[in-house]
C-alpha cells in the first residue's frame, strides 16, 4: 500500500506538472502569449472586471398578436375570395384566437375550409410529424381560429432566437468587444458586456423594435374621422403634430435593405441616412415608385411616419435617402439599426446589474487578503495541530490550489466574487480528508498496530468516508449550479472542484508524500 | 524538529462523554430555537435583497462628503416611493435603494431619473453600482431559491437511505431541517440581507452539514459491526467520542477559511461568510446533539435486530 509503482509516481508528478502549466497563462497577459498555444485562461466575472449584465425579456404577447392580426388579414381575403359573409371579425390575444360570426350559418363547413388554409405546418422535432399551427371550430356560426400551443411555442422560440441574432447584430455595430448573448429559459436574452458602465446607450439601442416599412399614404382619408378607413390606419409623425393616414398594406419591408449609412446632403448639410435594397426589395421598390409617381409615399418606422415625401420619378436604383429631422447621432444610430435588422418583438429590461471597475478591484484586493489570511490560519493550524502529516497536507494543499487554477482555466471558467469566497472555503474543506486520514492513521496506531500497518490501514479504511462525506457537497453544489444564476454558479463551480482535487491530493498526493518519508526513515513510531 | 509531532489535540484521547443522556434536551432546545426562528422569520420577517425583492439598488460615490439629506430631498421628489439612503463604508459613498416600480419598464425610468438627480445635486458624482430587478424577476429567483434549498435536502435524504439505513436518512433530514430553520433565524435576528449569496451559504452549510453527519454515522454503522451486542446508546456514544476530534476539526479549518471572508473580504461577502459561521457552529453541535439521538431513538430496537442473533456467537466484543 505504501509502495508506489514507477509509473504512478511519475503519473503524479506528471498531473502536478501539467496543472503547473494550464496555470500558467493566467499569468501572463493574453497578448503575451504566442497564438499557436492552446492557452486558457480564466476569465473575470462581471462583478471583478466591472460591466454590465442586462436580462431582456422578448414580449410574446407582441408576437401572438402580430400573428393574430396577420391572420385576420388573410381571413378576410380567403372569405372574400369564398363569397362567405361576415360580422365581428376580431383578434383576441388574450384567448390567442381570431373569432368572426357568420351572416349564414349554413356556410360554416365552407368558412372553416377556406380558413384551415391558412393554416402553416408545424414539424416537430422530437417525432418528425406535422401537425397544422391552427384549430378552426364552428360554433353555430360563431368561428374561432385558434392558435395551438404548439404554434405558440415555435413562435416564441423563433422569436426570440432572432432576437438574439438581432441583439447580438446591434451591440457588434457598438464596437462593446468581448459581450456574451446568449438565449435565457423560454422568452429571455442574457446580455453581458464586460466593461461598459453606463449601458445607457445599449438599453436605448434594443429598446427600439426598429421594423422599417414602406407604405402608400391615402391622401384622400379624412384626418379628422374617428375610425380610419378600411386597410388604413392613422400613424403619428416623428414631428409632433404631424398625423398621416397610411395604407396598412405593406409596400417593401425594412427587411430587404442590404445597408443603411448615416451621411450628409451635400447642399443642405442636413443629416441624411442613405440605405440600399437588396434584389427582391429593389425590384418592389422600383415597380411601386413606377406606379405611384406623384402620390406620397410614408417611411415608417416602429409606428411612426418619419417622412412622406412625394414620389417625383420611379426610382430603379435601388438605392434612396431619408431625410427626416435627424442629428448626427440620431441618422447614426438609425443607420445601425436598419443595418442589424428589426427585432420581432419589443424588448423589456427585466434585470439590470452594472458593476463600475472601482468596485471590482476593490473586491479582488479583498478577495485576495482573504484568501492568504484564511491560507495562513488554515496551515498553521493543521501544521500545530498534527505535526509532519499535517505539513504534507499543507504542501498538498498548494498542490490543490495550484490545481483548481488548472481545472478552472481548463473549463475557462469565470470567476466571481462568490467564486473567490469559493476557494477560500475550500481551504477548510480540502483538509477534511486529511484530517479524517490523521485521525484513523492514529487511531490504529495507538490500537497497537505497528507503523506500516497502521499508515495503510489509515488511508484505505478513511477512503471510503471520504468518499461518502464528501459526495453530499458535490449534491449540494450540484443542486446549487442548477437553480443559481451567475455568480452564485461560479461559486458552486469553485467548491465542487475544489472537492474533487482534494480527494485527489489526499488520498494519492499525500499518501505518496507518507511513503517517501517512510521509506527514507523507517520510524518505530508514528508522529502522530 | 519539534513541530513534527502535533501540538495540542482540541480533544483529549478515550473521551467516555454520554452524549446521548443530552439527546432530550438537545432536541427539545433545538426544537424550540427553530420554532422562534420560524416565528421570527415573518415577524419581523427577513431583511430580503434586492434579488428577492425587486427595486433598485445604487451605489455612489460622491466627490466630497455626501450630503444625505440633499439627495433625500431630490430623490424624494421623483414620486418613486420610498428612497433608502445609508453611508456605506465611507462618507463619501451611499447606498441608495429604491423599491421596485410597477413594471419592468417603470423600473428603467426610475433608474434614468435617479441617474438626472444626481448629476444636478452631487455634481461628479459617479455610479458605482446599479442594480435593478423587475417584480417578475425577483419572484422566479426568490421560488428558485426556495426550490434549490428543498431539492437539495431531499437529493441528501435519498443519497442517505441509499448508503444507509432509512434511520440515518430521517435522522439527517430532520437535523437539516432544524438546521436550516435556525440559519433563518439567525438572518432575521442579525438583519443580514436574504439574497442569492446567502442562500448559497445556505445551500454549503447543508452540504458540509450532510458531511459532518455522514463521518458520524459511518462510524456508527463501523461499529454496529464490530461490536454485536453493545447497545447501541453506548455505541452511538463511544462513535461519536471516537469522531469528535475529527468532528472539531474539519470545523476549525472550515471556519478559519470562512472567518478571514467575514473580516476582510468586503461588504458583498461579509454577510456570506457571517452566516457560514454561524452555520458550521450549527452543524457541529447538531451532529453531536440532534442526529445521533434521533438516530437512537428511531433505530433502539430496528438498527439492534440482528444482535439477538449474533449474541449466542459471540457474546464479546469482537475486534474486527
Amino acid at each position: 500500500m505504501l509502495y508506489f509503482a514507477r509509473w504512478k509516481v511519475a503519473a503524479i508528478l506528471g498531473v502536478i506538472l501539467l496543472s503547473v502549466l494550464l496555470t500558467l497563462p493566467n499569468l501572463l497577459p493574453r497578448s503575451a502569449i504566442p497564438s499557436w498555444l492552446p492557452a486558457r485562461q480564466i476569465s473575470l466575472g462581471l462583478d471583478l472586471r466591472g460591466g454590465s449584465y442586462l436580462l431582456l425579456e422578448v414580449d410574446l404577447n407582441a408576437v401572438i398578436k402580430e400573428r393574430l392580426e396577420g391572420l385576420a388579414d388573410g381571413a378576410r381575403t380567403r372569405l372574400r375570395q369564398a363569397n362567405i359573409g361576415y360580422t365581428n371579425l376580431a383578434a383576441q390575444p388574450e384567448q390567442r384566437r381570431l373569432s368572426l360570426r357568420l351572416r349564414d350559418p349554413g356556410q360554416a363547413p365552407a368558412a372553416v375550409a377556406a380558413l384551415r388554409e391558412l393554416a402553416n405546418p408545424i414539424t416537430s422535432l422530437a417525432t418528425g410529424v406535422s401537425t397544422p399551427d391552427l384549430e378552426v371550430a364552428n360554433a353555430d356560426g360563431l368561428v374561432t381560429v385558434t392558435l395551438s400551443e404548439a404554434a405558440l411555442r415555435d413562435r416564441a422560440a423563433g422569436a426570440v432566437e432572432q432576437s438574439v441574432e438581432i441583439v447580438r447584430r446591434r451591440i457588434d455595430q457598438t464596437g462593446v468587444s468581448e459581450a456574451l448573448i446568449a438565449r435565457q429559459g423560454t422568452s429571455r436574452v442574457l446580455v453581458q458586456l464586460p466593461g461598459v458602465e453606463d449601458p445607457n446607450r445599449i438599453k436605448d439601442l434594443l429598446g427600439r423594435t426598429a421594423r422599417m416599412t414602406f407604405r402608400l399614404v391615402d391622401d384622400t382619408a379624412n384626418l379628422q374621422a374617428a375610425t380610419p378607413p378600411p386597410g388604413v390606419e392613422f400613424l403619428d409623425g416623428e414631428q409632433p403634430g404631424t398625423r398621416y393616414a397610411v395604407r396598412r398594406r405593406i409596400e417593401v419591408d425594412g427587411a430587404n435593405l442590404s445597408d443603411a449609412r448615416a451621411g450628409q446632403n451635400p447642399q443642405t448639410g442636413q443629416w441624411v441616412v442613405n440605405f440600399t435594397f437588396d434584389s427582391v426589395g429593389t425590384r418592389r421598390f422600383a415597380e411601386v415608385t413606377r406606379q405611384n409617381v406623384n402620390r406620397p409615399f410614408a417611411v415608417v418606422l416602429d409606428n411612426k411616419v418619419i417622412t412622406a415625401p412625394n414620389i417625383n420619378e420611379p426610382i430603379t436604383g435601388g438605392s434612396g435617402q431619408i431625410s427626416g429631422s435627424f442629428n448626427a447621432q440620431s441618422a447614426n444610430e438609425l443607420a445601425v439599426l436598419l443595418r442589424a435588422g428589426a427585432l420581432p418583438a419589443p424588448l423589456t429590461v427585466v434585470e439590470e446589474r452594472t458593476v463600475g471597475p472601482e468596485l471590482g478591484a476593490d473586491a479582488i484586493r479583498a478577495g485576495l487578503i482573504s484568501l492568504a489570511a484564511g491560507a495562513t490560519f488554515v496551515f498553521l493550524y493543521m501544521g500545530l495541530a498534527y505535526g509532519l502529516f499535517g505539513w504534507l497536507a499543507n504542501i498538498a494543499l498548494l498542490v490543490n490550489l495550484i490545481m483548481m487554477a488548472a481545472a478552472l482555466s481548463l473549463l475557462e471558467a469565470t470567476l466571481t466574487l462568490p467564486g473567490i469566497a469559493g476557494v477560500v472555503l475550500t481551504l477548510g474543506t480540502a483538509l477534511d480528508a486529511n484530517i479524517l486520514i490523521n485521525e484513523r492513521i492514529r487511531e490504529e496506531a495507538r490500537a497497537g498496530r505497528p507503523p506500516a500497518s497502521a499508515l495503510e490501514a489509515g488511508f484505505s479504511k478513511a477512503s471510503g468516508t471520504i468518499l461518502d462525506s464528501n459526495l453530499t457537497n458535490l449534491i449540494a453544489m450540484g443542486v446549487l449550479y442548477a437553480m443559481g444564476s451567475g455568480p452564485v454558479r461560479g461559486f458552486a463551480v469553485t467548491v465542487a472542484i475544489g472537492t474533487i482535487v482534494q480527494m485527489w491530493t489526499a488520498t494519492t498526493l499525500v499518501r505518496l508524500f507518507v511513503s517517501w518519508w517512510y521509506r527514507a526513515r523507517r520510524p518505530r513510531t508514528l508522529p502522530v | 524538529m519539534f513541530l513534527a509531532r502535533p501540538l495540542f489535540r482540541l480533544m483529549p484521547d478515550d473521551t467516555k462523554i454520554p452524549f446521548m443522556k443530552g439527546g432530550k434536551i438537545g432536541i427539545a432546545f433545538s426544537i424550540f430555537l427553530s420554532i422562534a426562528s420560524v416565528i421570527l422569520a415573518f415577524y419581523p420577517g427577513l431583511e430580503k435583497g434586492i434579488d428577492f425583492r425587486g427595486g433598485i439598488v445604487m451605489e455612489v460615490r460622491t466627490p466630497e462628503p455626501a450630503n444625505l439629506s440633499a439627495l433625500r430631498n431630490a430623490t424624494g421628489g421623483l414620486n418613486l416611493g420610498d428612497v433608502g439612503l445609508q453611508q456605506f463604508g465611507d462618507a463619501n459613498t451611499v447606498l441608495l435603494r429604491l423599491p421596485v416600480q410597477g413594471d419592468e419598464a417603470a423600473t428603467q425610468t426610475a433608474v434614468n431619473s435617479v441617474r438626472g438627480v444626481l448629476e444636478s445635486v452631487a455634481p461628479g458624482a459617479r455610479i458605482l453600482r446599479t442594480e435593478a430587478v423587475g417584480n417578475r424577476v425577483s419572484g422566479e429567483l426568490f421560488l428558485g431559491s426556495l426550490l434549490a434549498l428543498g431539492i437539495s435536502m431531499v437529493a441528501m435524504m435519498i443519497y442517505i437511505w441509499f448508503r444507509f439505513e432509512w434511520q440515518f436518512a430521517v435522522g439527517a433530514i430532520v437535523t437539516l431541517l432544524l438546521e436550516t430553520t435556525k440559519v433563518i433565524g439567525f438572518l432575521a435576528v442579525t438583519r443580514i440581507e436574504f439574497n442569492l449569496t446567502t442562500v448559497a451559504a445556505v445551500l454549503t452549510i447543508i452540504g458540509f452539514s450532510v458531511n459532518d453527519k455522514v463521518v458520524v454515522y459511518d462510524r456508527v454503522r463501523e461499529n454496529l459491526r464490530k461490536y454485536k451486542t453493545m447497545p447501541l446508546r453506548e455505541l452511538i456514544d463511544r462513535s461519536i467520542n471516537e469522531t469528535m476530534n475529527r468532528t472539531l476539526g474539519t470545523s476549525m479549518t472550515l471556519l478559519l477559511s470562512a472567518l478571514p471572508l467575514a473580516l476582510f473580504g468586503g461588504d458583498a461577502l461579509s454577510g456570506f461568510a457571517y452566516t457560514m459561521v454561524f452555520g458550521i457552529i450549527a452543524s457541529t453541535s447538531s451532529s453531536v446533539f440532534i442526529a445521533a439521538p434521533i438516530l437512537l431513538y428511531l433505530g433502539e430496537n430496528k438498527l439492534r435486530r440482528g444482535a439477538e442473533v449474533a449474541a449466542p456467537l459471540g457474546g464479546r466484543a469482537s475486534t474486527r
